[in-house]
């Protein structure tokens, strides 16, 4: 039975910080298609296309018929539990210093056998589900969970390692002006955060949020602006060596393409803080952040990004805004890699329309605040990568990922002539 | 002696002393906020390029930006559509004499500081001449409202209605412009128009009359209480922007002691 | 499938077991030269004499047996590189003998060896192989202590082997190891010794585990009339199988690819299990040793935890078993691992075993098992010698 997490004591200012260690990285291209999966939540294995066998591990042709057409697709993640071990000493020090570890081997309900970590509440030779999740190598890892849910599961420690759990964590939420703001900061305090800290840009403007979060508990408004880089570099010299998981939902949007707009203030604007704004968080909250990844129950563990999906491919209509998107969403890949050595996770939610004051002439469906909170918690619960918030979202990364010149090409209608 | 060595040594004696009318330039420091759909002021900001390390070994400099009406700024008639033809009305052409000058102060301040609504009236006038004499033609006005000692929120005063400070009437700015000639019109709020000016006919009243008549404003102005109702001497050249329509600036005044 | 050709006219001999350290700071080109040295001194010949070299090492890198012919000075006419592990020693003694018969060498060098770093171990299991890489490491890395306690769990909720049940085997070898100078373990081990170890990987405990360590082993196949002509005591091979990934549906192992070549085997050798005179298995886990007694036919399979309750497993015993104390006690050294037992077996049926000598040893049997490719060993070997005279 999983114990509850208790909230960690202070910290002891003459205890070095943890550092951080990593499970291994190193994969074969393969081997990747987990991870590609584990970012977005899916357990997902390899089928033959021409025979059907479902394989495992990840290979380059069909281990029964030798065709080389795999294919990455979910499948059931139920199986049995056939043999398990505590690993009690390890040679890699991530583990080493997380031992006992409990892993196992897990016949699949669709065929193929695979070593596994094991949750504390899985019985030996029981039923499992299991979970394909990224650990803090940022790869795709198995994970044998109880059929049915159990107390406090995800307070079992190989579980919450392959989260970002908000619970007893510190999160910075960087934009008050956000209309999504208020909705996200009680979402993240059902979900245990400690503490909410809202980064208030240009406090002598007063806006309804201030009132909205002003009587929440275990929140604090400090002043952040992301477009000025000595107020960001203030608050993370303030709030940075505590913030677990920070939150950039500062966003500058103005409808308009190129030639509707006629000059490039507002696209100034959106670069600033869509674009330079996520860099200047991430110079002066990154290191802090890095060095945190290994300090126990409220470790740093996510920097998340909140997206358009035509980040992917531009809707005109907002072309500028989304051309900000899509170079915040390239330096999110620049991010995830220069993170990548601590494990600080980089999640980035990627939402159609929001249903804000910028978006009043499209029609529905558009993102609410409340769906947007709900997507970004349980995406860091779920340790994701990509989140896809919305059915609009999940629509044009489904139509992006069958033919990006396709998409674009529909997203670039002329209308129709005399 | 010439007029300067006269100058010159009273500076030294502290007979003339210099007041720094000048607000800093502070990335914080509140700016006009106009509906989000227009064009916005931008906020003062810099960003540092070196300080004495890799990215060069043995200076620190900033690279800074920012818009012409941030901060302590100077407004030149180009600023306005009233304005926009006058001749000479961008501030690299404005001729540099009008840059130096005389300033007369009219004390609003107690009145501001019982409403922050406080208007300019030409009956505010009057009463200044009844008691300093008429407002000599070519020379800066400043309106004193203390509102430079406030900060933050209190400072830009926005709610739901829009901002709230003091500010002249359109009768109380024609009566500077037309009846007194004067160079320019400077306040220690945001812009110099009070914060409701909007609601005027026309809107924005100070702007639409000051510049449509080739005069200057001063805005967001600092220390206004440590001159002297007439006698100061302002120095206030804007930056030489081609084609601007105003300027961040330091504004100093001579006072004499 | 035809019935195999026989190893009629083919000898093995010169065995030689360079003393194991448990770390080294020469390189595994030098415990390799330090074996075939000694075997090729055993015999009297000189590294011109040879004509085939064949290596197993896992420490080589970035060398392999090309390299090491220029490192050592020799010019083979047959060259191999068996990179099998714990079946290396079987492996590498069977394509010799058929160059042997061949002729395509007249004298086969087989020799493994490996050093020890401080940091070898964890460089190895780094870069052990891509489904162990992208697989099995990543759940706790405990490398092969983790597999290998996976099927120890299975293998005991299974056939209701207990944990003294390999303590058996343990503590058997450890008696025997103490007999044999060349082991890294000097000190007596007790069954209670074994239940109280520290645990490693559930349920196996330390002294389930072997200890990496340095050496290297070596043997020489040539023809019969060769080494009598030298006048070597040698051995003769009744029969050789391997078999690689076999019982690939087994969702675990429980039985390796003996199963389906043991009776050829035996049939080639023309005995049955009764006519073994001592037995030498991979013993990487004594798990491993305990299946391939069943997997080899001297136990049904489930029965291997009652057969080693019944069988005294020492060098005086009834059951003599890992007589140089396997790599349990004498140690692991890598490769040499897999050559341990052949060696060891090779002195045996020559009566040049000393301390260790099984009395009237005629037959010997020798097994290997190797290479954890994922979640089992893929490599299976076995061989029986028979003493050849001199």
């Amino acid at each position: 039975m999983t114990q509850p997490l208790q909230p960690p004591p202070k910290k002891n200012p003459q205890k070095r910080t943890q550092s951080s260690t990593r499970p291994p990285e190193t994969r074969s291209r393969a081997a990747l298609g987990l991870s590609a999966a584990a970012a977005e939540g899916r357990f997902a294995l390899q089928v033959c296309q021409e025979c059907f066998a479902v394989q495992y591990p990840p290979r380059d042709v069909c281990r029964a018929c030798l065709s080389p057409e795999l294919a990455w697709q979910d499948q059931s993640p139920s199986g049995t539990l056939l043999a398990e071990t505590t690993v009690r000493t390890s040679t890699k020090l991530y583990f080493r210093d997380r031992t006992p570890w409990r892993m196992g081997s897990v016949q699949l309900d669709v065929g193929p056998v695979v070593l596994c970590h094991v949750h504390g509440d899985c019985q030996s030779g029981s039923k499992v589900t299991l979970l394909n999740r990224l650990d803090a190598a940022g790869q795709g890892v198995l994970l044998a969970v109880p059929e049915e849910r159990t107390d406090h599961m995800e307070d079992n420690p190989q579980l919450r390692a392959l989260s970002a759990d908000p619970k007893h964590r510190r999160i910075l939420v960087t934009d008050l002006r956000n209309p999504n703001t208020p909705a996200l900061v009680k979402a993240l305090l059902d979900a245990g955060a400690a503490t909410v800290f809202v980064g208030e840009s240009e406090s002598w403007r007063p806006h309804d949020n201030r009132r909205a979060l002003a009587d929440l508990e275990n929140v604090e408004t400090l002043p952040l602006d992301v477009t000025d880089v000595a107020s960001v570099q203030k608050l993370a010299g303030e709030i940075g060596g505590k913030t677990d998981i920070l939150i950039n939902t500062a966003r500058f949007v103005r409808p308009g393409g190129v030639l509707e707009r006629g000059d490039t203030a507002f696209a100034r604007e959106e670069m600033e803080t869509n674009y330079l704004g996520l860099m200047r968080l991430a110079q002066a909250f990154g290191p802090g952040m890095c060095a945190r990844t290994g300090d126990g129950i409220n470790s740093a563990v996510a920097w998340v990004n909140i997206l358009s999906v035509h980040a992917l491919s531009n809707a005109p209509d907002f072309g500028c805004f989304t051309a900000s998107n899509a170079a915040a969403y390239s330096l999110s890949q620049s991010l995830r890699g220069e993170f990548r050595g601590s494990g600080l996770r980089v999640m980035n939610v990627f939402t159609g329309p929001t249903d804000d004051e910028w978006h009043q002439a499209l029609p529905p469906p558009k993102v609410s605040a409340v769906a947007m909170a709900r997507a970004v918690v349980s995406g860091l619960q779920q340790g994701l990568e990509d989140v896809w918030c919305g059915d609009v979202a999940k629509e044009i990364r489904d139509r992006w990922r069958r033919d990006p010149k396709v998409l674009e090409r529909e997203l670039t209608q002329g209308g129709e002539g005399a | 002696m010439t007029v300067l060595d006269t100058l010159v040594s009273g500076l030294s004696s502290g007979a003339v002393e210099i007041v720094d009318l000048t607000h800093t330039l502070d990335p914080d420091f509140p700016v006009i906020v106009l509906p989000p759909e227009f064009g916005q002021c931008a906020r003062f900001r810099m960003e540092e390029v070196s300080a004495y390390d890799h990215r060069g070994p043995a200076w620190k400099w900033h690279n800074i930006s920012m818009s012409e009406h941030t901060g302590t700024h100077f407004d030149a008639p180009s600023h306005w559509i009233s304005g926009k033809d006058v001749a000479l009305g961008s501030v690299d052409e404005i001729p540099m004499q009008a840059f130096v000058g005389p300033a007369v102060v009219i004390d609003c301040s107690s009145e501001a500081l019982a409403n922050e609504d406080f208007e300019l009236t030409p009956g505010v006038i009057a009463a200044f001449e009844a008691k300093h004499g008429r407002i000599p033609a070519d020379s800066w006005v400043l309106m004193r409202t203390d509102w430079s000692k406030r900060s933050g929120a209190d400072y830009l005063n926005m709610r739901d209605d829009g901002p709230h400070s003091p500010g002249p009437t359109p009768e109380g700015i024609r009566f500077l412009v037309e009846e007194r000639d004067i160079r320019g019109f400077g306040t220690e709020t945001i812009g110099t128009d009070a914060g409701q000016g909007a609601h005027y006919a026309p809107p924005y009243p100070a702007h639409y009359y000051l510049h449509g008549a080739g005069k200057y404003g001063l805005q967001c102005l600092n220390n206004l209480d440590q001159l002297p109702a007439t006698g100061a001497v302002l120095m206030a050249a804007p930056l030489k922007i081609k084609n601007g329509t105003g300027s961040p600036l330091r504004v100093l005044a001579m006072v004499s002691k | 499938m035809g019935r195999r050709a026989s190893y009629d006219g083919v000898a093995v001999t010169a065995p030689f077991s360079a003393p194991y350290q448990r770390y080294s700071i020469e390189t595994a080109h030098w415990w390799i030269a330090k074996a075939l040295r000694g075997s090729l001194q055993a015999a009297g010949l000189k590294p011109s004499d040879l004509e085939g070299f064949s290596v197993a090492s896992f420490t080589l890198f970035p060398d392999t047996a090309v390299g090491l012919t220029q490192h050592l000075g020799l010019v083979p006419r047959w060259l191999d590189h068996i990179p099998m592990g714990g079946a290396s020693g079987v492996v590498a003694l069977r394509r010799a003998a058929r160059a042997v018969q061949a002729g395509d060498a007249n004298i086969v060098a087989c020799v493994a060896g490996d050093t020890n770093h401080i940091d070898s171990f964890r460089n190895m299991l780094s870069s052990f192989s891509r489904f162990a890489q992208d697989a099995s490491f990543p759940y706790g890395y405990g490398g092969p202590n983790a597999n290998f306690a996976l099927l120890t769990d299975r293998y005991m909720r299974e056939y209701g082997a207990i944990r003294e049940d390999f303590g058996r085997i343990c503590v058997a070898q450890r008696k025997n190891a103490l007999k044999y100078p060349n082991a890294v373990m000097k000190k007596p081990l007790t069954m209670d010794d074994y239940l109280a170890a520290r645990p490693i990987a559930d349920p196996i405990a330390l002294f389930d585990c072997v200890m990496p360590c340095a050496g290297s082993e070596a043997f020489l196949v040539m023809s019969v009339e060769e080494a009598m002509k030298r006048k070597l005591p040698f051995a003769t091979i009744g029969g050789t199988i391997e078999r690689h990934n076999a019982h690939a549906e087994d969702p675990i192992q429980l039985r390796g690819g003996w199963t389906l070549d043991k009776d050829e085997l035996y049939a080639m050798a023309d005995c049955s299990p009764g006519d073994v005179d001592l037995l030498q298995t991979y013993d990487d886990y004594p798990v491993i040793s305990m299946m391939q007694m069943e997997d080899l036919g001297f136990c049904e399979k489930g029965e291997g935890p009652d057969f080693v309750r019944k069988k005294d497993l020492t060098v005086d015993g009834d059951f003599p078993h890992n007589t140089s104390g396997g790599q349990l006690s004498a140690g692991q050294a890598g490769a040499a691992g897999g050559f341990l037992g052949l060696v060891e077996a090779l002195r045996q049926v020559t009566g040049t075993a000393g301390d260790t000598q099984v009395s009237d040893a005629r037959v010997a049997m020798v097994s290997g098992f190797g290479m954890i490719n994922y979640d089992r060993g893929v490599c299976s070997s076995a061989a029986i010698l028979k003493s050849g005279g001199a």
